[in-house]
């Protein structure tokens, strides 16, 4: 008889086993069930601490309450700051990570500052706070994220091309749009900050939900976006990305150069 | 010959004399053993020695047109290994190549091909980008080549014709571009072929049926890519070779024109002969310009296909331009607003794609050719001219052809709207409504500041002619009187100064003869008396040999600088000197 069987009348045996079943079963919970996934990680002090730091910085224009901040101009109603009831954690994530919120400066829209102000903490608390103003997106998992082990580049194109490349350019370069706006370069974009701009549709962009663009299409969209990049520039000077009009301009301003002072210098010679 | 002499009686005194020795044919060494063979079977030696003694003159302007004609045989060269790998289909299949992220893609063999010269065929991607920066600094180079021709006068009689069979190049040369860049069927070019598809259907009532049998039915279908390609490879190469070994030819036969300068004159040619000065020149600079290309091709990427991805006609990428030359019909398009369209009924009108591409396209290069014809009859000058025009002494044509570079560039810079936009943080908008403007106001604004430049220039000539160069030598005389010392010019500088042909407008004859009756061509003449007081009223003469000696007499080459308000020269300017 070994030394578990002799202690199975234990008296703690039956808690040790309700114990071990809870576990089992919150883990098994927690493996399988849908989740809206950094909600589960929050905490009432983070929730409440965002919600300090969101009326410290953010409320001049999103309001005290997150309710936005619509006026009447003239006879038109217009928007200084937008409601965040529904934004989710992951608009927040996606703005506050790449700096484009707290807004740099006013303009046709929101810049990408390299440097952030906050720490990543802060913008989590914030994001949980956010989040509780009303359903909305939440970060995605870490697996559709995972473009390298499990991403398909060639269907990503696919997607890429119908979707994103008539507003950031094949080449992920960026495009203009109107106004002064524009669709901001791919290059060096975090893939969890891309999957976000899909998922929230920051600035101008449409957002991309997941009855539109699957988790699936996403990650492969992401997986596309960085191989491409990967692959760099195999014929040499990359020119920016901008195809034809940066090659023109090369070849009027360097190639014609270099040829008419060859031309020059041959002309002054041997004769 | 020798029949006739011998019937002549004095021929006899001359029976003594030894004939002329002659050295027997092939016995000159084994070189001119080679050549005589040749020789006496093609006759070319009379040719071959035309040309080798042939004299051209030296200056840098005139190697443009040389750099157009090496990068041409440059893209002959690398287009024909090209044609090696390529597939011109359309068929479908499945990338499996080096580039990860287009693997597992349906596309067109043409793409996928074009992905294989890029990826898996060794030195393909450097060809290729030879062939691509070839054909951009062809068109590059010809049209700085057109621009020289034009702002020298070098298109005027005896060679119109030549003008205009470059004109016919260039627009060939720019047809040729398109259908190349077109081959590769990626997104990009795709793109392009579309818009070329849409130029078509605006013609009215056949634009339908020409598109159809020109893609074998709707866009895109699975015919354009070979069709294109024959035309890329054979049809437009060998109109482009056979038309320009022509121009060549014409230059040759012609005579090259040259600069003005002393001992240059329309009855000569000075410089230097093709053996061996220019067989070593041109032959090398042909390396040069080959080895420059490739230089920049390797550095510099071109054309990256494989970003764009294969052609969907339901996707398009932001930045979509065309190669640099089909920028001004493009961005005629984005300048003309949408509300021209209209139906008459039930057809569909498109005037606002049609001005841009259908007329635009054949309008430019029609202009281009019909300019010294136009020119010509303004001046009414049916003279030969060899001697170049220093691009001064014409304010009027200068001006003109500024004013048309002005109106090009600004069409052209409104094509990259979007990138200039992006790049320089600006309005796509306000960008569109400034070059609406400006592809009217800036042409008239570059002509004035042109000719008000060159109209400065030659007044300047005029100066330095008539009182030398100033020395900076400040001299007082013991009355007290203080004068700059000025220098004179040396002959040779100042007849490049003087040396220019100068037009009288031409004057209306009365619209009605004497009888009253209106005079036939009346209007025409009215039109053509306008245009010639538009070129040449307020023209610059050169300094007369007898305005020189007047400047001499009393400046004694300097001029008083206390007086000089008061002996500043009259206005040179009037038809009436």
């Amino acid at each position: 008889m070994n030394a578990l069987a002799a202690r199975r009348r234990h008296p703690a045996a039956i808690a040790l086993l309700l114990m071990l079943a809870l576990v089992v079963t919150g883990g098994l919970y927690a493996a399988f069930a849908p989740k809206p996934a950094a909600a589960a990680a929050v905490t009432a002090d983070q929730v409440a601490q965002g919600k300090a730091l969101f009326q410290a910085n953010c409320a001049s224009c999103h309001g005290l309450n997150g309710e936005g901040n619509e006026a009447e101009v003239g006879g038109e109603l217009r928007s200084f700051g937008p409601s965040l009831v529904g934004a989710g954690a992951a608009a927040v994530h996606f703005q506050m990570e790449t700096g484009r919120m707290p807004l740099a400066n006013p303009g046709v829209q929101a810049q990408r500052v390299s440097k952030i102000k906050f720490e990543q903490e802060e913008i989590d608390s914030i994001a949980a706070w956010v989040a509780t103003l009303g359903p909305g997106p939440a970060r995605p998992d870490e697996e559709w994220l995972d473009w390298e082990g499990s991403g398909d580049a060639g269907r990503g194109g696919t997607i890429y091309r119908s979707n994103c490349a008539m507003c950031h350019s094949s080449a992920g370069a960026g495009g203009a749009l109107t106004r002064g706006k524009y669709a901001p370069s791919l290059e060096g974009v975090e893939p969890v900050h891309i999957y976000e701009a899909m998922l929230t549709g920051p600035q101008n962009m449409p957002v991309f939900n997941d009855t539109n663009l699957t988790p699936e299409d996403k990650r492969d969209v992401i997986a596309y976006v960085k191989q491409m990049h990967a692959v760099g520039n195999p014929g040499g000077l990359g020119l920016g990305g901008f195809g034809p009009a940066a090659e023109a301009l090369f070849a009027w301003v360097f190639g014609l150069s270099i040829m008419i002072g060859t031309a020059v210098w041959l002309g002054q010679k041997g004769a | 010959m020798s029949e006739t002499t011998a019937s002549r009686p004095a021929a006899a005194l001359r029976a003594d004399d030894k004939p002329i020795e002659r050295a027997p044919q092939g016995a000159v060494g084994k070189l001119g053993g080679v050549a005589g063979w040749v020789d006496d079977r093609t006759r070319a030696a009379k040719g071959v020695n035309y040309l080798l003694r042939k004299v051209f003159p030296d200056h840098w302007s005139f190697m443009l047109g040389e750099i157009a004609m090496y990068s041409l045989i440059v893209c002959l060269l690398t287009g024909a290994f090209l044609t090696f790998w390529f597939v011109p289909s359309m068929g479908q299949t499945v990338y499996d190549g080096s580039y990860i992220p287009l693997q597992g893609v349906v596309m067109s063999e043409a793409y996928a091909s074009t992905l294989d010269i890029s990826f898996d065929i060794k030195g393909g991607l450097l060809i290729r980008q030879i062939h691509h920066w070839a054909a951009l600094m062809f068109i590059v180079s010809l049209s700085v080549h057109m621009m020289r021709v034009f702002f020298t006068g070098a298109f005027r009689k005896p060679r119109e014709l030549n003008w205009v069979i470059g004109t016919v190049l260039a627009l060939l040369a720019i047809v040729e571009g398109f259908a190349g860049y077109s081959l590769p069927d990626d997104l990009l070019s795709g793109t392009g072929l579309r818009a070329m598809q849409g130029f078509i259907l605006t013609v009215p009532v056949i634009g339908s049926y020409i598109a159809y049998a020109l893609f074998g039915g709707d866009f895109p279908g699975e015919m354009i890519i070979p069709r294109l390609y024959a035309a890329h490879v054979l049809l437009i190469p060998a109109i482009l070779v056979g038309l320009f070994i022509v121009h060549v030819t014409m230059v040759a036969v012609n005579k090259h024109t040259q600069y003005p300068g002393p001992g240059k004159t329309n009855d000569n040619v000075v410089g230097y002969r093709v053996m061996p000065v220019y067989a070593a020149k041109a032959g090398g600079f042909f390396f040069l310009v080959f080895g420059l290309t490739a230089l920049i091709a390797a550095f510099a990427q071109i054309n990256a296909i494989w970003v764009h991805g294969p052609y969907d006609p339901s996707a398009v990428t932001a930045g979509a331009q065309p190669d640099w030359y089909m920028w001004f019909s493009d961005g005629a398009l984005r300048l003309l607003p949408g509300w021209i369209e209209f139906t008459v009924f039930g057809f569909t009108f498109s005037p606002n794609i049609a001005i841009g591409s259908i007329i635009l396209l054949p309008l430019v290069y029609t202009v281009l050719g019909a300019y010294p014809f136009v020119e010509r009859w303004i001046t009414g000058d049916d003279r030969e001219h060899h001697l170049l025009d220093r691009p001064r002494n014409a304010p009027t044509r200068t001006g003109v052809g500024m004013a048309a570079i002005t109106g090009y560039t600004v069409l052209a810079l409104a094509c990259v709207n979007d990138i200039i936009a992006i790049k320089l943080g600006m309005s796509i908008n306000d960008l569109t409504r400034f070059f609406r403007v400006a592809v009217f106001l800036l042409p008239i604004l570059v002509f004035w500041i042109t000719k008000r430049i060159c109209l400065g220039l030659q007044r300047h000539d005029r100066e330095l002619v008539l009182h030398g160069r100033e020395t900076g030598t400040v001299i007082r005389t013991p009355e007290g009187r203080f004068f700059e010392r000025h220098e004179d010019l040396d002959p040779y500088t100042r007849w490049r100064l003087v040396s220019f042909d100068t037009y009288r407008p031409i004057e209306l004859e009365p619209a009605t003869d004497a009888n009253g009756l209106v005079r036939k061509g009346a209007r025409k003449d009215r039109l053509r008396a306008a245009l010639s007081r538009f070129y040449f009223t307020d023209q610059i003469h050169p300094v007369t040999p007898a305005e020189l000696a007047a400047a001499h007499h009393d400046g004694h080459g300097h001029e008083a600088l206390e007086g000089a308000a008061e002996e500043e020269y009259p206005e040179q300017i009037g038809a009436d000197r």
